[in-house]
């Protein structure tokens, strides 16, 4: 019995790690969030094989598993790394391989990380306002709000029966929108359709059920990444800062703020690590386990993101410190594929405590 | 990542069921420490290995090879066919460790045996008035006259003390030493002339709690463990270890699953309380909680069986954690149960035996006992994440 990270793993997680310390650091967030792109970041992911982790080997990927991508995603959030691979490396290839068609060329054009796909998927988690999307006959009307990697080469859109469409940025029907939230790590866009030509992926709700689940574990690993690194700095502060002649962190209203984040964030590690391993290994989990643990990182990183920034007191505050980019990378974490009320109601629903 | 245990461990785990289906029926109802029958199955299981199971043959126990899965194991069935893991008590869970690790080979003969049997029972004197968070600060005192020691002074929080046979003890026997320094850990019978036990009652309404009152009493010099001014490194040789199992995990699950059956099974307005979205809600974030500690202990449990793998600061927030999310747990299964949440002792309507509102009060207990949530907190920010110590205060002069 070993629950925990192999060396392989580990390996992969430093390699990650050291890339994004000399390539994303808040400077280059700060330039991305300006309006510079993100491809120098992305290329050099695609040199250690991010883009590929989840394409079978046989369709040009490396074939790791949803825990492996999940790793790779706290080194993202922690970080504060702009890609695209929450939708392009993680819910995409999930989608296209679950599947079950023919998609061996546009797989093989995303593990060589030379074709993106963004994630329109608020149409069928709680639709807001009048975002409608409806499919007839191969072609694609309506519009989704909120699509994340937004700068992307085709589109992966549900529909509200769940079923799955591709479809090309360049399509002359497609309009897009680009919608500023408060996270500026990341971009989101409005998709707007007239006349799309929509090809059908799945027409499986467990395509697009498997596809969520492992872009909520996703979500959850890039927040805990998140907030592991605004505790890490918070710590940090906190030991050099000082008032009244010694360290605030000597104070204990201050590392009480401390323990209390550590003692909710450590947990969450241990929940992320076995809902990537229950995706692949305990499938009468796996869903549940998803549900709670994208909910419960919310909550957590709710408060982390809060406490961290009120232990740098006016800094934190400010853009010079630029802690607010984390707090919003959980803030947008949070919402992304099911806020937690929406999500525990189907933990709720998928242990048969309440009929949807 | 492997979850699994293995062949060996399936099958062990089946001998387990099997021992429970066939013996099931001769555990003991309830939790008396001094009955018959409490004390034949305790003989049962040491005799079969599902107690004291590394305790050695020699001083009455199983003798096995210490093995943390078979251990898990034996505990997690036990859970599940709600039937009595053997005796427990300070004695078996605190002192027996002690003495193995710290005690003379005349120690460990005389007192382990009779008290993994049940024979003898043990209270401990560790906190005073004066000596809470601050245990070391304690001053019951502990002076050599010829061959014994005289002890005078004052415990309190000394749980069973009423009914214990033997009590073990911190005392200050080196009174110019640093404070650290100058405590002895002594063992002495309850029946010693000087020594008066007053119930302390809590709020849950029983005495699950003493003070006891220590005037003259003479204690032979020898009922020593460790030398003298030793006692603070004994005491600590197994403390870290009690506050990690306060509040385990697979209880909680339990609890989980008590409270989902209650709010299936009771209504408001006719209506089913799962059916309320706001309680469901509560409860879902509870579940997610429950569940975060139970693989956050799958995470400790894998460090100690794999010496390589760091465990982070997993097993250092257990304590806080666990008795944090038990008391808010069954606090929920109380607002949603309305008034009839407030039943207790021997009203009708009361539900699951009263054990909601019960395990709420004792929970809190546990939040304050065993090192207090702001102890922990201390512990967590120190030890685990390298923050600065307070500046301590030097005493006025």
């Amino acid at each position: 019995m070993q629950f925990g990270l192999s060396e392989e793993q580990i390996l992969l997680r430093d390699n990650v790690n050291r890339f994004l310390d000399d390539n994303s650091s808040l400077d280059r967030v700060r330039r991305y969030a300006d309006g510079s792109d993100d491809t120098d970041i992305w290329a050099g992911l695609t040199e250690l094989g991010v883009p590929a982790l989840l394409v079978p080997e046989d369709q040009g990927g490396i074939g790791l598993a949803p825990l492996d991508a999940a790793i790779v995603a706290e080194c993202l959030g922690a970080h504060i790394a702009p890609t695209p691979f929450l939708g392009t490396a993680v819910m995409a290839p999930t989608a296209l391989v679950a599947s079950g068609g023919d998609h061996d060329a546009l797989l093989a054009d995303i593990a060589a990380g030379t074709h993106r796909v963004g994630v329109a998927f608020s149409e069928a988690i709680k639709r807001r306002n009048d975002a409608r999307v409806e499919v007839r006959g191969e072609r694609m009307y309506g519009k989704s709000l909120f699509a994340f990697d937004a700068d992307a080469d085709s589109y992966l859109v549900a529909d509200q029966q769940k079923h799955l469409h591709l479809i090309s940025a360049s399509d002359p029907g497609l309009k897009r929108t680009h919608l500023t939230t408060v996270d500026k790590t990341r971009r989101t866009v409005e998709l707007t359709y007239d006349n799309v030509e929509a090809q059908c992926i799945s027409t499986d709700t467990k395509v697009f059920d498997a596809t969520v689940d492992i872009g909520r574990v996703a979500i959850a690993a890039d927040t805990l990444g998140a907030a592991q690194n605004m505790l890490d700095q918070a710590v940090e502060y906190a030991k050099q800062r000082e008032q009244f002649n010694r360290p605030i962190g000597s104070f204990q209203a201050v590392k009480h703020m401390c323990a209390e984040m550590a003692a909710q964030l450590e947990p969450c590690r241990s929940m992320v690590w076995f809902a990537g391993h229950a995706l692949a290994e305990l499938p009468d989990e796996a869903r549940i386990t998803a549900c709670h643990t994208k909910a419960h990182l919310a909550e957590v990183a709710q408060f982390v993101a809060k406490t961290a920034t009120e232990v740098h007191g006016g800094m934190g505050f400010t853009d010079l410190v630029g802690l607010h980019y984390w707090f919003k990378r959980c803030g947008a974490n949070r919402q992304w594929l099911g806020a937690p009320e929406f999500v525990r109601q189907e933990a709720a629903v998928l242990q048969g405590l309440v009929t949807d | 990542m492997d979850l699994s245990f293995g062949p060996e461990y399936d099958s062990f785990r089946s001998e387990v069921i099997t021992f429970l289906t066939n013996n099931a029926d001769k555990a003991p109802k309830g939790n008396d420490l001094r009955g018959q029958a409490a004390k034949d199955w305790q003989k049962l299981l040491i005799e079969n290995g599902y107690t004291c199971r590394t305790i050695p043959k020699e001083f009455g126990g199983y003798g096995a090879e210490p093995d943390i899965i078979k251990s898990r194991i034996i505990a997690e069935e036990f859970s599940n066919a709600r039937v009595s893991p053997g005796l427990g008590g300070q004695g078996i869970s605190m002192l027996v460790p002690t003495l193995l690790e710290m005690g003379t080979q005349e120690q460990k003969e005389q007192f382990i045996r009779p008290t993994i049997m049940g024979e003898m029972l043990w209270c401990q004197g560790y906190s005073e008035p004066g000596a809470g968070s601050d245990l070391a600060a304690l001053s019951t005192a502990a002076v050599l006259d010829g061959d014994e020691w005289v002890i005078n002074g004052q415990k309190i929080w000394t749980s069973t003390a009423q009914i214990a046979d033997w009590i073990f003890c911190l005392v200050r026997s080196e009174p110019d030493a640093p404070k650290h320094k100058g405590i002895s850990f002594l063992l002495f019978d309850m029946k010693t002339p000087g020594i008066e036990v007053r119930p302390l009652v809590d709020m849950t309404g029983q005495a699950n709690f003493n003070e006891t009152f220590f005037t003259d009493v003479r204690v032979p010099k020898h009922q020593i463990v460790g030398e003298r001014g030793q006692g603070w490194q004994v005491a600590n040789a197994i403390l870290g270890h009690e506050r990690e199992t306060l509040a385990p995990a697979n209880t909680a699950q339990t609890r989980v699953n008590a409270l989902i059956d209650l709010m299936k099974n009771e209504t408001a307005d006719g209506a089913r309380l799962i059916d309320n979205p706001v309680y469901r809600d509560r409860l879902m974030k509870i579940q997610s909680k429950v569940m975060a500690m139970r693989f956050n202990e799958l995470r400790v449990l894998s460090a100690r069986l794999n010496p390589g793998q760091d465990p982070g600061l997993s097993r250092m927030i257990t304590k806080l954690e666990g008795t944090e999310l038990r008391h808010d747990l069954e606090g929920l299964a109380i607002d949603i149960m309305g008034e009839i949440g407030l039943a207790y002792e021997d009203n009708p309507y009361l539900r699951g035996s009263g054990s909601w509102q019960r395990d709420y009060m004792y929970f809190l207990g546990l939040i304050i006992g065993g090192g207090t949530s702001q102890i922990q907190k201390n512990i967590i920010s120190e030890r685990g994440l390298g923050m600065p110590r307070e500046p301590k205060f030097e005493k006025a002069s």
